[in-house]
């Protein structure tokens, strides 16, 4: 049977794919924030998992504005890097796993979560970032990726509740999937953050802690924050927390956190990583 | 009915919802067309004429050409698609976020450096006034 082994709650800021990329992470601006990223690639680095979940937004790369769906899974064979307007993300194509992602969908919709089926999709740092942050900057992914794309672009996203419920259906999904397996999901964004407007920068790192202690202990708290205190207390861009919602929710009851780092700034960030292990 | 936009009241910030949506349509599309090099070129070599191939108000023109970047959003540009526009102007998200708080880029990337912007003072219209 196929299990989900952990989650991994992570930003994914252009800048820090950027700074990669660049050869900069060794810079002091940079250099913290790596730092902090090392407990974590080596844990991903023992937990080898065979295939990776990633839940993540695209930014208007993938979807234009012909068609945004709120849940889409991406069940291609390979995901190109999308050009985000200053050329492609020099990294692996990342390749999908098109029978365990027909599997999901199937079980997902007759579970009453109606996601959209995307079979041709560019990816973008959204699903590249958090894989670069792990895994680092091999020839090729050590693992199978297949992408969820959550819809938090266009006012509303889908709330934390049903993010949460999700991730559920997700777990029971991958656990009626025969093949022997070792799933980790990640839940990509935020946390708090700002990048429009006047008030671009706003940062709130009580909101932040809050959330990574309940992640583990009390998300159900979490999962009744409305959308309007995320884009009020942590900035108009951090409602792409709900997607680390839909991440714990695939973990089961009870977790363990084994690791948590939180950094600010990258760019116009705050930065937040956690693990947590299923138990 | 009206749809509730209780976000409205979230001073210096335009939250792009449905009727931003619908007021950017052709102006994000334009910005969509700048994933691509041969368009950013384009785009560069005569912006105006550029332009031309797509359905944008006059506002939303002078807007661009001025990259009077609150302006857009206010006007229904997306912060990722207006992004794209930042970039093809060699410029990163982090230029493009101090313009908008009217601070120079050095200025923003000190804020940020020393933790960023607090909550306190900017959670409602009413609150940003008394500051
Ligand atoms: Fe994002």
């Amino acid at each position: 049977m196929a299990r989900i082994i952990a989650g991994v709650g992570t930003s994914h800021t252009p800048a820090i794919g950027a700074a990669v990329d660049n050869g900069k992470t060794d810079q002091p601006y940079w250099q913290p924030l790596f730092k902090g990223y090392e407990p974590a690639k080596q844990w991903m680095a023992k937990a080898a998992p065979d295939v990776v979940i990633m839940v993540y937004n695209d930014h208007v790369n993938a979807f234009d504005f012909k068609v945004i769906p709120t849940f889409a899974l991406g069940c291609a064979g390979e995901f190109p890097i999308a050009d985000e307007g200053w050329g492609p993300r020099p990294v692996p194509v990342v390749k999908g796993y098109p029978e365990l992602a027909a599997h999901l969908v199937q079980s997902l919709v007759l579970d009453e979560f109606d996601m959209t089926i995307v079979n041709e999709m560019q990816v973008d740092h959204g699903l590249t970032v958090p894989l670069t942050l792990l895994f680092g900057s091999p020839a090729q992914w050590p693992c199978r990726v297949i992408p969820l794309a959550v819809n938090v672009v266009q006012y509303p996203a889908p709330t934390g509740h049903r993010c949460y419920r999700l991730g559920q259906a997700i777990r029971r999904a991958v656990e009626s999937w025969q093949e022997e397996l070792k799933v980790v999901v990640f839940g990509t964004g935020g946390m708090s953050h700002q990048i429009q407007g006047p008030r671009a920068g706003l940062t709130n790192p009580v909101f932040d802690k809050a959330f990574l202690d309940d992640l583990s202990g009390d998300p159900e708290r979490l999962t009744r924050i409305p959308p309007i205190e995320y884009l009020r207390e942590a900035g108009a861009e951090a409602i792409e927390l709900v997607m680390w919602l839909l991440m714990r929710g695939a973990l089961g009851p009870r977790v363990e956190e084994v690791y948590r780092f939180y950094h600010i700034p990258a760019s116009s960030t705050a930065v937040g990583n956690i693990i947590l292990e299923s138990r | 009915m009206a749809a509730d936009k209780p976000y409205e009241d979230i001073p210096g910030t335009w939250i792009f919802d449905a009727e931003r949506a619908r007021a950017g349509y052709h102006l994000n599309r334009f910005l969509y067309t700048l994933m691509k090099e041969s368009n950013r070129k384009a785009f560069l070599a005569d912006e105006r004429s550029y332009l031309e191939q797509f359905k944008l108000t006059a506002a939303q023109r002078e807007a661009v050409r001025t990259r009077d970047w609150n302006r857009l959003l206010e006007l229904g540009a997306v912060v990722y698609a207006l992004a794209k526009l930042a970039f093809t102007d060699g410029r990163s998200y982090q230029y493009m976020a101090s313009q908008m708080t009217g601070m120079t880029e050095k200025d923003y990337v000190d804020m940020m450096l020393k933790g960023g912007r607090s909550p306190e003072g900017w959670r409602s219209k009413s609150e940003r006034e008394k500051h």
